[in-house]
């Protein structure tokens, strides 16, 4: 009994004459790389050129700011949890008065550091986050670093410019 | 005495300017390998020396240089040393025999577009070609390796089949023209005589001979990385490994050379009386080397393109197809080259001879090769 009808018996069956001569198979194998020879290749020059990686690439992290311009993240630290490589490392400080332009909510992070040579950009703080705050951007990668000084990130390379500001396709 | 000044002052600049021109090429065909190899696998290939990576070669012989120059402790060093000059020394020889054109003359200075003419011309080339095999059985067998040495042995055993059958195959040529000198066979294809019309089978034979010399794919066994690592180079590192490889490029384009003069007429080049008309009879032969060169040329990218699509022949099917393939139907040729000399028809009995040589397999094929029943 067999668990499928579709198995198929290849038979392969003694080489004829032209198969054993080689020579109609090195021409036809000539012919595939002359054909190739003329054809548009498949790489790109890298570091000059980009290919688009799709709208959900996970790429360098930002900290989202609302229309305003407050910061969302709210220092809730979930991302943190949620963080398998344990990348994320936050201080949190009350938001004072006066400050209510640049903080959203009534707490933020005075501190928030990824730490890029343990973060494997598995996305799940971004799932995890319940404001909206943090997102791995799909238009650009975390750059090459020569010095362990540069790998951790802090709120100076993390938060969004308000002049540059990140759109994701689907968002308004 | 002022003859023998410029005769040896042609000569001279004529040698140098010859070597100048191999070199350039065997360099530029270090690039255009890649540059090939990049284009029929859907790549670009080295583009960051120069604009389109045209200065590839010279960032190669800058790191070749550059690179710690070891030899192995237990190594003979005179001869290791030696395996390197001796292939660049025997690539570089083959060269002096092939006629590059006939003679032109600037001034009262007479050049000869060949660097000697004598009377046994191919047997030169079949001398230095097979003391070629010295450079890499003693550059293998000095590195004191067992890698090293296994592809020297092959090395010499492929290049030692191989001659057979190519000397075979120029026998046929040697029968036409009746002469062993380049020239003389070179002066008997003008004017589109050229023996690939005559010779097909010769052609072929010789070709598949010329990738076995030259130890290219797809009988590149002496240096074949998957088996025996490097081959007779494994020990060479620096300027020495350099010199090997830049060995088998000389000797490829030369090859193409040699095959030019042989089989496709060599300097000769459709249109040659029109040119000598309208512009003399130096720019006709000057253009009469370029074509020349073209053709080697031609021949260097059917050398990369074949490596580039055939893998490599296993050693036992490598000498069966040289003593029991190439030279029975070698000496066949060479029957069948005879009898068209003989009934004065050779065009016609060559092709006669392919279909004899066609129909006598298919009739093997179906009395005598056991097919599995269906």
């Amino acid at each position: 009994m067999k668990l499928s009808n579709r198995t198929k018996v290849v038979e392969q069956g003694e080489m004829t004459l032209a198969e054993r001569m080689y020579l109609p198979a090195i021409v036809g194998g000539m012919a595939t790389t002359l054909k190739h020879f003329f054809s548009k290749p498949v790489t790109i020059r890298y570091p000059e050129q980009t290919r688009y990686l799709g709208p959900i690439y996970r790429g360098h992290h930002i900290l989202k700011k609302d229309e305003q311009g407050a910061e969302r993240c709210t220092a809730c630290g979930l991302c943190a949890v949620a963080c398998p490589a344990e990348a994320i490392s936050m201080v949190a400080e009350e938001r004072k008065k006066g400050e209510e332009k640049l903080y959203r909510e009534e707490k933020y992070a005075k501190v928030y550091e990824i730490n890029m040579l343990r973060c494997i950009f598995c996305g799940l703080c971004e799932e995890a986050c319940p404001k909206e705050a943090i997102f791995l951007r799909h238009d650009q990668m975390v750059p090459v670093f020569n010095s362990r000084d540069e790998v951790i990130y802090g709120k100076d390379k993390l938060v969004e410019k308000m002049d540059q500001r990140y759109l994701r396709e689907g968002w308004k | 005495m002022d003859l023998f000044d410029s005769v040896f002052l042609a000569k001279a600049s004529f040698i140098g300017i010859v070597f100048a021109i191999t070199l350039g090429i065997a360099a530029y065909s270090t690039y255009f390998e890649r540059k090939i190899a990049a284009f029929m696998q859907d790549r670009i290939g080295p583009d960051r020396a120069g604009p389109f990576g045209i200065l590839q070669p010279l960032a190669d012989a800058v790191k070749m240089f550059m690179k710690e120059d070891f030899i192995p402790a237990n190594s003979n060093k005179w001869l290791f040393i030696m395996g390197p000059c001796l292939s660049m020394l025997t690539a570089l020889m083959t060269s002096a025999v092939v006629p590059f054109g006939d003679t032109i003359t600037i001034g009262d200075v007479t050049f000869d577009l060949q660097g000697i003419d004598v009377n046994i011309g191919i047997l030169w080339v079949f001398g230095i070609v097979s003391l070629g095999v010295y450079g890499i059985l003693i550059g293998g067998w000095a590195s004191n390796n067992k890698y090293s040495l296994l592809g020297a042995i092959r090395a010499a055993s492929q290049n030692i089949s191989y001659e057979l059958a190519m000397g075979l195959s120029i026998i046929a040529i040697l029968m036409m023209t009746g002469s062993l000198s380049t020239k003389a066979i070179v002066e008997a294809q003008q004017n589109g005589h050229w023996n690939i019309l005559y010779q097909p089978m010769g052609f072929i034979i010789f070709l598949i001979c010329a990738f076995a010399e030259c130890n290219r794919t797809p009988f590149d066994l002496p240096e074949c990385e998957t088996e025996l690592i490097g081959g007779y180079h494994t020990e060479y590192s620096s300027m020495k490994l350099g010199f090997y490889l830049f060995a088998e490029y000389i000797n490829m384009f030369i090859s193409g050379a040699v095959m030019a003069t042989l089989y496709f007429g060599g300097y000769d080049y459709s249109g040659v009386d029109f040119v000598t008309a309208q512009l003399g009879a130096t720019a006709a032969t000057l253009i009469g080397a370029g074509a020349l060169i073209g053709k080697a040329l031609a021949f260097v990218f059917i050398f990369m393109w074949v490596r580039w699509t055939l893998p490599r022949f296993r050693y036992d099917q490598l000498m069966g197809l040289g003593w029991s393939g190439l030279i029975p139907l070698a000496m066949f040729n060479v029957v069948v080259t005879g009898l068209g000399i003989l009934l004065d028809q050779q065009i016609l009995i060559g092709i006669g001879g392919v279909v004899v040589f066609i129909a006598g397999i298919v009739v093997y094929d179906q009395l005598f090769v056991k097919k599995k029943l269906a």
